[in-house]
């Protein structure tokens, strides 16, 4: 069958089962935009602005599991979806963009609107692509779909010029791909997962470290069944949220720069480190030359360049979290192995009843990690999606909220982008109809994509922005008043321009303010209940900071604020320690 | 430590922006770089010459393995490789030096390729030593423009089944 090449990338979106795309249009795109005019069953999602698009095309994926799919125009149109582009690849999110350009036989001659994102996107896809001829769509596409959704996802970008999508082919979806140069390595090699059996079947301080790649091999359940059988304690890092429920006795809280002081005093002393899905990233690890010495390391990640990177490995695996996790489970059956971790719990637990997360209350002003708390509380038992911004607000949201579902949590985790909260929970809602979607934000990062209210407005999509309004740029703050001298240098914003409840009431959408404590439960729960998008603004303690805190550069178990210790050997119960030395 | 990599790519456009990108932005130094299409005209092998220690290298060749359009990586054995340069020198050569440089690139197996009124060009192959030695030689009498190809090598044939 005959059709142009805008027709055939619409009807690969539809073998891909694609349902929801984001984007934007422009002059050379518009082929595309044409063919994608009322087709049942394919979702066109117009954002304000190509940066949210790129951002809910990756929430989206990481609610759903699928790949996220952007289309825009060429030039400023593509170049905007950089940032949410550079996003996805360092938080490992499947995502196909395409974008529009200028015809073939002005390519390279700066003609209007012409920009060189293959180019420019090299160092942030995990491949991209030039259809230069419409028959190589169908091919493209294919390839596309498959290498941002298998191996370590990631995305991909299509550019696709307007002369090319208006060229003719003859269409038929390849049911096989040939890719001499990408085989991802699924199944570890057996011998390595049975001396990482070995280890965890002898270890007495064990602690699995598990981060994003869990869930993106949707390996939460076999991740339990691991940790019940052996009773291993886990930490899941900022991306890897969600992938151990947050309220089971076995959690022992995030690692890292703000993550609980137990957690890092766990890292610490661990004699067997069992990272899963993580890439020891600096935030995590502080100073690498004081993480986590005492213990072995198992890695196991279906990224070989992952492994070793950082931090040199006893016993490197290859291969997809899932099937290796399962593996291992499986060598510990065949082995007949005990869970030897009652005494090392005891510890933890210990370490985690004297330094809980901690703030100080007040009756007159209202404390932003009370808002989180509150904020769990009201949703408790209710399917939620999290969404953060960047900054404090997704601190707080860490230390306090407690994600218990795979897919349920969505934060912008590598690259720190603020501005992502907001776009994100939109991808969330369409991801998750029947979830109530909450964005934790703060008044700095709200403001980079608060255009995209319009789109939550105008789709419907009840989105609910909670926003800790501090009147600062709150971390930027923080790390003035911690390492500047207070010299509080182009972090200032004032707490009421803009007015956030106007802001929600210009497009459409419900906003109310609370104050006092007395006053926030009943903003959030009327934002709650409101049939629509909401935004409460929060007016909390302005300099109010996220502790503890690691230094930068410094050792984790060396952590500033919250409840006073020193480094971890001040910090041991030597009698129930001794227990465990025994 | 130098390492000459053989990499065997995909000859489709960009590749060796994607290529040569990689090295720069991750912070690895390329001391030189030849590309050319093989014996299968699909693919084209890139010998790359490396200064880098162990754990760099092995995550050069972890990087490398993540582009698509890489298909292998070699780390050539020094002892087990075939490695040559082509360069050519443009030496200052008045009529009454010019026999001594003839008499040096003789030496050296290379070839006058152009004689000026004032210069000789010389076409040297071989490995980095020798050409190195002969270029010391040829600075007495004044390099006015030298170019190199870069090395490119290929594994014994001792190592093939």
């Amino acid at each position: 069958m005959r059709v142009t090449g805008a027709e055939a990338i619409v009807k690969s979106l539809q073998a891909e089962g694609v349902e929801v795309v984001f984007g934007y249009p422009g002059g050379v795109v518009l082929p595309l935009f044409d063919a994608l005019y009322e087709v049942e069953g394919l979702r066109v999602v117009l954002t304000r602005h190509e940066q949210g698009a790129a951002h809910a095309a990756d929430a989206y994926a990481r609610v759903t599991g699928k790949p996220g799919v952007v289309i825009v125009t060429s030039g400023p149109g593509a170049a905007n979806t950089v940032t949410g582009i550079a996003n996805a690849y360092m938080d490992s999110v499947p995502m196909v963009v395409i974008t529009g350009q200028v015809a073939t036989h002005v390519l390279g001659t700066d003609a209007f609107q012409e920009t060189d994102i293959t180019g420019i996107t090299i160092p942030i896809t995990k491949h991209n692509y030039l259809a230069d001829d419409a028959e190589d769509i169908p091919q493209i596409m294919a390839e596309a779909f498959h290498i941002a959704s298998t191996g370590r996802p990631g995305p991909v970008l299509i550019d696709l010029p307007v002369d090319v999508s208006r060229g003719e082919l003859n269409f038929k979806y390849p049911e096989r791909l040939s890719l001499p140069g990408y085989k991802p390595t699924v199944k570890g090699h057996a011998k390595q997962v049975h001396q990482a059996a070995a280890l965890i079947a002898k270890a007495r301080k064990p602690l699995l470290y598990v981060g994003g790649g869990v869930l993106a091999s949707n390996a939460a359940r076999e991740l339990k069944e691991l940790a019940e059988l052996m009773q291993l304690p886990v930490v899941t890092t900022l991306m890897g949220k969600g992938a151990f429920p947050e309220d089971h006795h076995l959690f022992v809280g995030m690692p890292g720069m703000h993550g609980g002081k137990f957690t890092n005093y766990a890292i610490t002393e661990t004699d067997l480190l069992l990272a899963v899905g993580v890439r020891f990233d600096d935030r995590v690890t502080g100073k690498l030359a004081t993480f986590a010495t005492k213990a072995k390391i198992v890695h196991v990640d279906i990224d070989p360049a992952e492994i070793g990177k950082n931090r040199s490995v006893d016993v490197p695996i290859v291969g997809d979290a899932r099937t290796v996790i399962s593996g291992m489970t499986a060598e510990l059956r065949k082995m007949g192995a005990e869970p030897r971790t009652d005494a090392w719990m005891r510890v933890i637990d210990d370490w985690r009843a004297r330094y809980p997360f901690h703030y100080h209350t007040s009756d007159s002003a209202i404390m932003p990690q009370h808002v989180v708390e509150r904020v769990r509380e009201l949703t408790k038992g209710k399917p939620t999606v999290l969404t953060t911004e960047v900054g404090q607000n997704q601190m707080w949201a860490c230390q306090y909220l407690r994600i218990t579902e795979p897919r349920t949590w969505v934060s912008s985790g590598g690259l720190g982008t603020m501005g992502f909260g907001l776009p994100a929970a939109i991808g969330a809602q369409l991801g998750r109809p029947e979830h109530m979607v909450i964005d934790i934000a703060g008044d700095g990062s709200i403001q980079m994509n608060s255009q995209e209210l319009a789109t939550a407005a105008i789709n419907k999509l009840p989105v609910k922005v909670v926003i800790l309004n501090n009147g600062y740029l709150g971390m930027v703050r923080q790390w003035q008043e911690l390492f500047y001298d207070r010299r509080y240098s182009s972090s200032t914003l004032p707490q009421d321009c803009p007015d956030f409840v106007k802001l929600a009431e210009a497009y459409g959408c419900f906003g109310i303010r609370a104050t006092t404590p007395a006053e926030l439960d009943d903003a959030l729960v009327a934002a709650f209940a409101y049939d629509g998008p909401a935004i409460v603004d929060v007016r909390v303690e302005r300099e109010e900071n996220v502790f503890p805190m690691v230094a930068p550069g410094g050792s984790i178990d060396e952590m500033l604020g919250g409840i006073p210790g020193g480094s971890v050997s001040d910090m041991l119960d030597e009698e129930l320690f001794e227990e465990v030395w025994e | 430590m130098k390492h000459t990599l053989s990499v065997l790519v995909e000859n489709k456009p960009g590749v060796l922006t994607r290529v040569a990108s990689l090295f720069a932005r991750r912070g690895f130094n390329i001391d030189s770089l030849a590309v050319g299409t093989t014996e299968n005209p699909t693919i084209s092998r890139m010998t790359i010459v490396v200064n880098a220690e162990e754990t760099a290298l092995e995550q050069i060749t972890k990087q490398l393995y993540k582009l698509i359009n890489v298909l292998k990586v070699q780390d050539l054995d020094p002892g087990d490789m075939i490695d040559r340069e082509l360069v050519l020198y443009k030496v200052s050569a008045l009529p009454e030096r010019r026999h001594e440089i003839i008499e040096i690139a003789n030496v050296f197996r290379a070839k006058i390729v152009d004689v000026g009124r004032a210069s000789l060009t010389i076409e040297a192959t071989g490995t980095g030593d020798k050409l190195a030695a002969m270029e010391d030689l040829l600075k007495a009498y004044g390099i006015k423009e030298l170019a190199r190809t870069g090395k490119i090598a290929l594994a014994r044939g001792s190592r093939d089944a």
